[in-house]
């Protein structure tokens, strides 16, 4: 951009239907021009802030972890060890646990949100939408440590004592598979904080679904039902291509929630650093085993290690976010392509 | 407003002139668990002398970064420095109170202080060696005891803290595979079980799983009701944490022979000592290049000392035996001094 800026034509005012004598005219621009360079100017430090922030705190980071990078090497992400007695570190049992406990709040979250803002657009009465649609929103609002007290206080006595044996019995004799299900039934675990980060990420992605569903146009949808189609048809031949880049957007605002919750997810995972094939035995997650062990980390290398998982959690979101915009991308250009 | 700023103007005068009696807001940060009785005892001392005391239960890790960066006038741990620790440092420490930590249980039917256990036991249920209740090593000192076939769910803390480090010594102590898997400190790499935030996450887990085993601090254990075992010490005796337990433990020990009183009090002989006990220390500068705000340190502890000791079993805390105290005040004489090397407490 250049940095001189010249003033617009002061015969562009002339083109009004009053013409003011030309020494006011002339006198506002100048003042109107000012105040747009300073909001213009404005505008543009706050947006380069953003980026400042970013790079800060990539930056503080990489610093905060170097003595773990200089003591592990890239064998901190693939080693499960924690051990804060002799000062062995890695990164894997907690990298997993975030990785585990995000997918399965996903693949419960993106049918159920689905199904919700399917709902609430396509099927329900009308003088339900609004109230249903407000309960959604209001779920959004709540604060995440409820969330969190509710699975430990509520949540995981049920599902130790219901759920969880009735799942060890059932997919736990699977030949392979049936070894996520196996283990004490506690209620705390990975597959718990999964649950519980579902009903977290699911009133954020059925409520962008919802408004996206809306912005259809009538005509498509009403030409689509007047051919004949099931609602179903209409949903997923009309309504989902229209929308998918605003469903994949919704999807990611979940998945970035689910990524980086902390309390909910330490209430209820277990904060334990053991790796197990198991869903319903403990693990960790890179955000709880932050919350628990920051402020206590005797030693630079232990809070070193901390802060390096911290880049981890950063390095991960920032992957996601990027492979979510390139799929974005590749949809656009397949656009059209199929008819 | 006025008083306030008179307040200040005294302080800054206090600084100038060495030893001047004015109000004095000291510092002080760390950990946790000695938190309400070091606020008791500001609120009382306030009240007699004028000084103010702003204590920040950071957890002792941050306790002990603060004193060395100096931004404190003491720092608080529940974990005692080594002596190397300490010369780095330049610092020196001293107790104040006593606690130490509880196994507490969560089994159908077992009432409290019900079921037995030895160190060792609890180092190989710790380890995940002894997996079920009904496993011969529980049931043989348990008789009488009904123990189901369940599984035994460990529950640690999942954050650094002083309670662990008092908990995995004794167990370091006892047990020798204990000590070369796992170690000591205020964190370690736990075999099994869940981790639980601080005091009341271990407890809600107990609460909550049944068949779990977990322990925390005593004072915690008791205000909640919690179901706790009795453990066997060192003199072979099965005992119950009680106020008399825990002083038993303190007694025992000699604190005038550990130097840099660098003392734990788990496994202390006598026949009705708790082996689960535990000191929280003061750590100070020996140099003080602000001795006056030194000697303020020294003097409110000194009071707490003298007058605090109701205030501190009422809330559960153990008080030092007076020998004790004896020995911490001849530690402050010959080991804190000012600039010029002059003791700073008299």
């Amino acid at each position: 951009m250049s940095a001189t800026v010249e003033l617009p034509p002061v015969a562009a005012d002339a083109t009004g239907p009053i013409l003011m004598p030309k020494s006011v005219s002339d006198a506002r621009l100048r003042r109107q021009y000012r105040i747009d360079f300073l909001f213009r100017h404005a505008a543009r430090f706050f947006a380069a802030l953003v980026l400042l922030l970013l790079l800060g705190i990539l930056l503080s980071l990489v610093a905060g972890s170097l003595p773990a990078m200089r003591a592990f090497g890239p064998g901190f992400l693939v080693s499960a060890e924690w051990d804060p007695v002799k000062e062995r570190f890695g990164a894997l049992v907690p990298v997993i646990g975030t990785l585990a406990t995000s997918a399965i709040a996903l693949l419960i979250g993106i049918p159920v949100s689905f199904g919700i803002a399917l709902f609430l657009t396509e099927l329900s009465p009308v003088w339900l939408r609004r109230p249903l649609g407000t309960a959604i929103e209001l779920l959004a609002a709540i604060p995440s440590i409820i969330y969190g007290m509710w699975g430990l206080f509520v949540f995981a006595p049920v599902f130790a004592e219901k759920i969880e044996p009735l799942l060890t019995a059932t997919l736990g004799a699977i030949p392979y598979a049936g070894v996520l299900f196996r283990g004490a039934p506690m209620g705390i675990g990975v597959l718990t904080a999964g649950i519980v980060l579902a009903i977290m990420v699911i009133p954020f992605i059925a409520s962008v679904m919802r408004d996206v569903f809306e912005i259809v146009p009538p005509v498509l949808k009403e030409s689509a039902y007047a051919l004949g189609s099931t609602t179903w048809e209409v949903v997923w031949s009309v309504v989902l291509p229209y929308t998918k880049i605003g469903v994949v957007g919704g999807v990611m605002l979940g998945l970035g929630r689910a990524l980086g919750e902390t309390m909910a997810v330490t209430f209820v995972i277990g904060n334990a650093h053991q790796l197990s094939a198991s869903l319903i035995e403990p693990g960790n997650s890179i955000s709880a085993a932050l919350a628990n062990e920051f402020t206590e980390a005797v030693g630079d290398l232990y809070s070193s290690a901390l802060i390096e998982l911290g880049l981890a959690l950063f390095l991960i979101t920032f992957v996601v976010l990027a492979l979510s915009k390139l799929l974005l991308m590749r949809l656009a250009r397949f656009e059209g392509g199929r008819t | 407003m006025n008083r306030y700023l008179s307040g200040s103007v005294l302080v800054l005068a206090g600084a100038l002139i060495a030893g001047a009696a004015a109000a004095v807001e000291l510092t002080g940060a760390g950990a946790t668990f000695p938190y309400p009785i070091y606020a008791k005892w500001a609120e009382a001392y306030k009240a007699k002398s004028d000084n103010n005391l702003n204590y920040q239960s950071i957890g002792s890790g941050g306790g002990i970064k603060q004193i060395q960066n100096k931004t404190v006038d003491f720092g608080a741990s529940d974990m005692p420095l080594t002596v190397e620790e300490l010369q780095k440092s330049g610092l020196m420490q001293f107790p104040t109170v006593v606690g130490g930590d509880v196994p507490v249980v969560n089994l159908p039917g077992v009432k409290p202080g019900e079921l037995k256990l030895t160190g060792s036991l609890i180092a190989d249920i710790f380890l995940g060696k002894v997996k079920k209740w009904n496993d011969p090593a529980v049931a043989d000192l348990n008789p009488g005891v009904k123990l189901p076939a369940q599984d035994i769910t460990v529950v640690h803390r999942s954050d650094g803290s002083g309670t662990t480090f008092i908990w995995v010594n004794y167990l370091s102590k006892i047990s020798p595979e204990w000590k070369q898997k796992v170690g000591e400190g205020t964190s370690v790499n736990w075999p099994t079980g869940v981790g639980g935030k601080g005091n009341e996450g271990v407890a809600s887990y107990v609460q909550r799983i049944s068949g779990s085993l977990g322990y925390v601090e005593y004072a915690y254990a008791l205000q909640n009701k919690m179901i706790h075992a009795q453990v066997k010490n060192r003199d072979g005796k099965f005992v119950e944490p009680n106020m008399e337990s825990f002083r038993a433990a303190a007694a025992g020990a000699q604190w005038d022979k550990a130097p840099g009183m660098y003392m734990i009090l788990t496994d202390q002989p006598g026949a009705n000592s708790w082996p689960i006990s535990g000191a929280t220390f003061i750590l100070m500068h020996k140099t003080q290049e602000r001795p006056e705000r030194g000697l303020e340190v020294l003097k409110f502890f000194g009071w707490a000392y003298a007058n605090g000791d109701k205030m501190a079993t009422d809330l559960d805390y153990v008080p030092l035996p007076d020998a004790v105290v004896k020995t911490i005040q001849s530690a402050w004489k010959n080991q804190i001094k000012d600039t010029t090397g002059k003791s700073v407490w008299q």
